[in-house]
């Protein structure tokens, strides 16, 4: 297959950037996109170029690490799946790609394909987690877990973090992300003690970070690769309404002196 | 070197209780004093620097990934083991104790095994606490499946995402001790050497990925949690960027390094298509719970899966081993699909590959069943092939996914430089010369949660530690040499590629040290790795500069190190004159071909000591002593 790039260029934060044209030839239909990526690489080493950065490690589609826009798309053509399991089959010979970065405000570009997502880390900081320490865990079958519920926290808590949702977002809004989170724990016996304060910790924390607000547009749920449910958007606005009406300062008296 | 295990006596069920309780303490008011560097976020790294902050330590964190979620544990599908018997089907922690050290071949210590099958228990009542989605029965208690090596079913899973589930447990933890502020938290940080004063490990020296710059970090103590080495194969299950580099630096500077070469494949991979393939992609164990393995009884039968009759499939691993079928350990498998396709009975275009076949389990339990159970792996399946696995048989072969071998520890999990800790896949101790499935989670867990705690404490309580500064000579020392050899690796501008130089190590690894290796293509392979190393600091071509993002310079310094590990692969392959595990000597298998151990001359660890740049390493022997399992040929017939 030959397969024209245009790829994004920046050296780094403080330099513009462009599109820089590369063509490739026999480009396998069994690779990878990350892999004909590779190639391209090879080849402008080898010519004394500098290769395209671009952040990617577990290739298999499950750390969270790879992603930029394919023609508009966040992770490219097809549905449910990271740009390091997106196939050449997809693609046809003659195809002319165009790859940038995702653009939001609270994912600064770091270098050509690379962008900084530790917003995300900090939206996880402000209340992402159960507070139980090592150690204070009864036994695993003490609490039992309808199946229902269990499943569905499983299918939010299966969000990779790759940010396609944000860079998707006319608004750049976490909304889907953050409540992915809110719903897992919010959907379990574990996660009912910091239920209400986490969804507002969280929002909170996102809209901080400079990520816009949720309008119901759907399109992070159409380039989502793990295809979270946008039904999530739903739970953690009732969590954040409940948790503002009901929000109280923690008692002066409550903590052990 | 004298090697002390330190591996407490007495009934081993009362073991690791009695070096609890015997184990000094560190007072909550000074836990506060002590500064812990923890290199490495995933499941044994993240769980040790939440819970040592969790506990009042000063802790800083390093990952060289984006976000401490990105490491690699986080790819880990099948499950975690725990012996809670919640089926009732004969489980105990005698059992899961009893069934490691078999499957690891008898090449670990008994008393670090009876202790990780012990605290198995209370990883997953943490996990749970923590709102881990575990799989539940339509009761709500937790699910358990099947797993190799076991004829009871004792593992725990969320999905195929049970290393997601249990690293986000982990990382959630972690990020909350990082908002109390009792983390700081390095994230595109590498570990680039480490620092030692006085004998003792008290720093690192880091690289920041994004700007370039170097930093010496000084603490009380440093932790490795830097996970596995099976990248020195290039192709491998790992992620790109997991590497051997702080471990490494740490052999240079003293620490042992044991059991190199006891390297697992997994028989359950997707098998290379093109020469451009940049890594290989792990089909979890657990299908083996309900697909079949086969290939054609007949030679070069290239007719379609579905066109070859029944009788004229060779369900081998059924029947070689009747008792656990598709269920044999990895190493097993591994080889049983190996001597497949060495007889000319492979399948699929290069003729490395064997079916994996679901027919018959969707005809039992119904597509949706089977989708439930499996969806997400046959989903992957899909988009990386090209073909429908409810339709046509997948295609497998095995591949590099684990590595047994790392830095040698002793019961407390200390290195042999004092004040350093390796936990997880990145020490040696557990595994023996063969993991059995689902067992890595639960020791990355068990060291990261419920071991350091207590061993650094009573190793900072029990040391007198001279305050120490970045001035320090050693400290400044160790960046002078970072510096150096970054300098160096730019300014030899050759004409070849990190990428083909780490191609062609691979190959070399996996062609005389993967699944089978006998002496003379030992030998042969440690001249030739000598050779590229040569190569590789006379011609590697690193363009762009070292104060900025520059991944080549990354790659670059990894397989360096890569190399040197390489090597030392081979060394400790040709020193173990006997088949174990993971470990095949051509020279030493029974007549059916299994592993033929030497437990009269190999019952040993091999702990290699670095012994400077061009001289042959010095092999240190920890023997292993059977005092409750007793050796014998491992049958799953």
């Amino acid at each position: 297959m030959k397969i024209t790039l245009n790829v994004w260029r920046q050296a780094s934060p403080a330099e513009a950037g462009r599109m820089v044209k590369y063509e490739l030839d026999n480009v396998s239909e069994h690779m990878s996109f990350l892999e004909m990526l590779d190639v391209l690489n090879e080849q402008l080493i080898g010519k004394g170029e500098l290769p395209v950065s671009f952040d990617h490690d577990c290739r298999e589609g499950i750390c969270g690490s790879c992603g930029f826009v394919i023609n508009g798309v966040p992770h490219g053509p097809r549905r449910g799946t990271t740009v390091c399991q997106l196939h050449m089959r997809e693609f046809k010979s003659g195809d002319e790609l165009f790859l940038e970065p995702w653009r939001a405000a609270a994912f600064p570009v770091i270098k050509d394909l690379v962008v900084n997502r530790s917003a995300f880390d900090r939206i996880i900081q402000a209340g992402g987690f159960v507070s139980i320490p090592t150690g204070s865990a009864p036994d695993g079958n003490a609490i039992p877990v309808p199946k229902k519920d269990s499943d569905r926290a499983m299918s939010a808590a299966t969000c990779i973090g790759c940010g396609a949702c944000v860079a998707a977002c006319p608004n750049a809004s976490a909304s889907l992300f953050t409540s992915a989170k809110v719903s897992h724990l919010g959907l379990l016996p574990q996660g009912q003690p910091e239920r209400y304060d986490r969804a507002v910790k969280m929002v909170n924390q996102a809209k901080e970070e400079g990520f816009g607000g949720c309008t119901n547009i759907g399109l992070c749920e159409a380039v989502c690769p793990k295809n979270i449910s946008l039904e999530n958007i739903a739970r953690m606005n009732r969590d954040f309404t409940v948790g503002a009406w009901t929000y109280r300062e923690a008692a002066a008296e409550g903590g052990a002196a | 070197m004298e090697l002390n295990s330190r591996t407490p006596s007495g009934p081993i069920e009362k073991r690791w209780e009695q070096a609890k309780f015997d184990m000094k303490l560190v007072n909550p008011a000074n836990k506060r004093k002590y500064h812990v560097i923890v290199v490495g976020t995933g499941l044994a790294g993240g769980a040790a620097a939440a819970t040592l902050a969790e506990l009042g330590y000063n802790v800083k964190c390093f990952c060289f990934q984006d976000s401490p979620r990105r490491a690699h544990s986080i790819a880990a599908q099948g499950g975690i083991n725990a012996a809670k018997n919640y089926q009732n089907d004969g489980d105990s922690i005698y059992r899961l104790f009893y069934d490691t050290v078999k499957g690891g071949d008898f090449r670990a210590r008994e008393s670090n095994v009876y202790r990780l099958a012990e605290i198995s228990v209370n990883i997953i009542d943490q996990a749970v606490a923590q709102g881990v989605p575990f799989a539940r029965e339509y009761g709500g208690t937790l699910a358990n499946r099947s797993f190799g090596g076991a004829q009871v079913s004792r593992t725990f899973y969320a999905r195929g995402q049970t290393g997601q589930q249990l690293l986000l447990g982990a990382y959630q933890a972690l990020e909350r001790q990082i908002s109390l502020g009792k983390v700081d938290m390095h994230t595109r940080t590498e570990m680039l050497d480490l620092i030692v004063i006085d004998g003792k490990a008290r720093g690192i020296v880091s690289r920041n990925l994004i700007t370039g710059q170097l930093d010496v970090h000084m603490a009380d103590a440093v932790i490795l949690g830097t996970g596995g080495y099976g990248n020195v194969f290039y192709l491998s299950t790992n992620a790109k960027g997991s590497n051997t580099t702080a471990i490494w630096r740490a052999h240079k500077r003293g620490a042992l390094f044991a059991n190199p070469c006891f390297t697992q494949i997994h028989p359950t991979c997707i098998p290379v298509s093109g020469d451009y393939q940049s890594k290989l992609t792990l089909m979890s164990e657990s299908l083996r719970n309900d697909g079949r393995i086969w290939v054609p009884k007949k030679v070069g039968d290239k007719r379609s899966p579905q066109s070859i009759p029944e009788d004229e499939r060779d369900y081998y691993l059924e029947r070689e081993y009747p008792s656990f079928g598709n269920l044999v350990p990895r190493d097993v498998a591994s080889r049983a699909a190996k001597r497949m396709c060495d007889a000319g009975r492979g399948v699929g275009p290069t003729g490395l590959g064997v079916y994996l076949d679901f027919a018959e389990s969707i005809q039992r339990l119904g597509k949706s069943a089977v989708a439930e159970r499996y969806g997400n792996l046959f989903e992957m399946y899909e988009r990386i092939t090209g073909e429908n696995p409810y339709e046509v048989p997948m295609r497998i072969y095995p591949a590099i996914h684990y590595t047994m071998g790392g830095l040698w520890v002793d019961y407390q999990l200390q290195s042999t430089i004092p004040g350093l800790f390796v936990l997880g896949e990145a020490n040696f101790s557990d595994h023996g010369a063969n993991r059995l499935g689902a067992s890595a989670l639960m020791q990355g867990l068990a060291d990261g949660y419920f071991v350091i705690p207590y061993t650094l404490g009573n190793y900072l309580a029990s040391t007198k530690l001279d305050k120490v500064t970045s001035d320090h000579a050693a400290a400044k020392a160790a960046k002078a040499e970072v510096t150096d050899r970054i300098k160096k690796l730019l300014s030899i501008k050759g004409k070849r590629t990190v990428d083909s130089f780490h191609r062609e190590l691979g190959k070399i690894i996996w062609d005389y040290c993967g699944m089978a290796r006998n002496e003379k293509g030992l030998k042969e392979a440690i001249g030739k790795v000598r050779a590229l190393k040569k190569e590789f600091w006379e011609n590697v071509n690193v363009l762009g500069s070292e104060g900025e993002l520059n991944q080549s310079l990354e790659k670059a310094g990894r397989v360096a190190d890569f190399i040197e590990l390489g090597e030392l692969m081979c060394i400790d392959a040709l020193d173990r004159k006997e088949s174990c595990g993971g470990h095949f000597r051509e020279e030493y298998q029974t007549p059916e071909g299994e592993a033929q151990r030497d437990d009269e001359n190999y019952a040993y660890a091999a702990a290699w000591e670095y012994a400077g740049e061009g001289k042959e390493p010095i092999l240190n022997k920890e023997p292993l002593t059977f005092e409750y399992v007793k050796p014998s040929q491992r049958s799953y017939k």
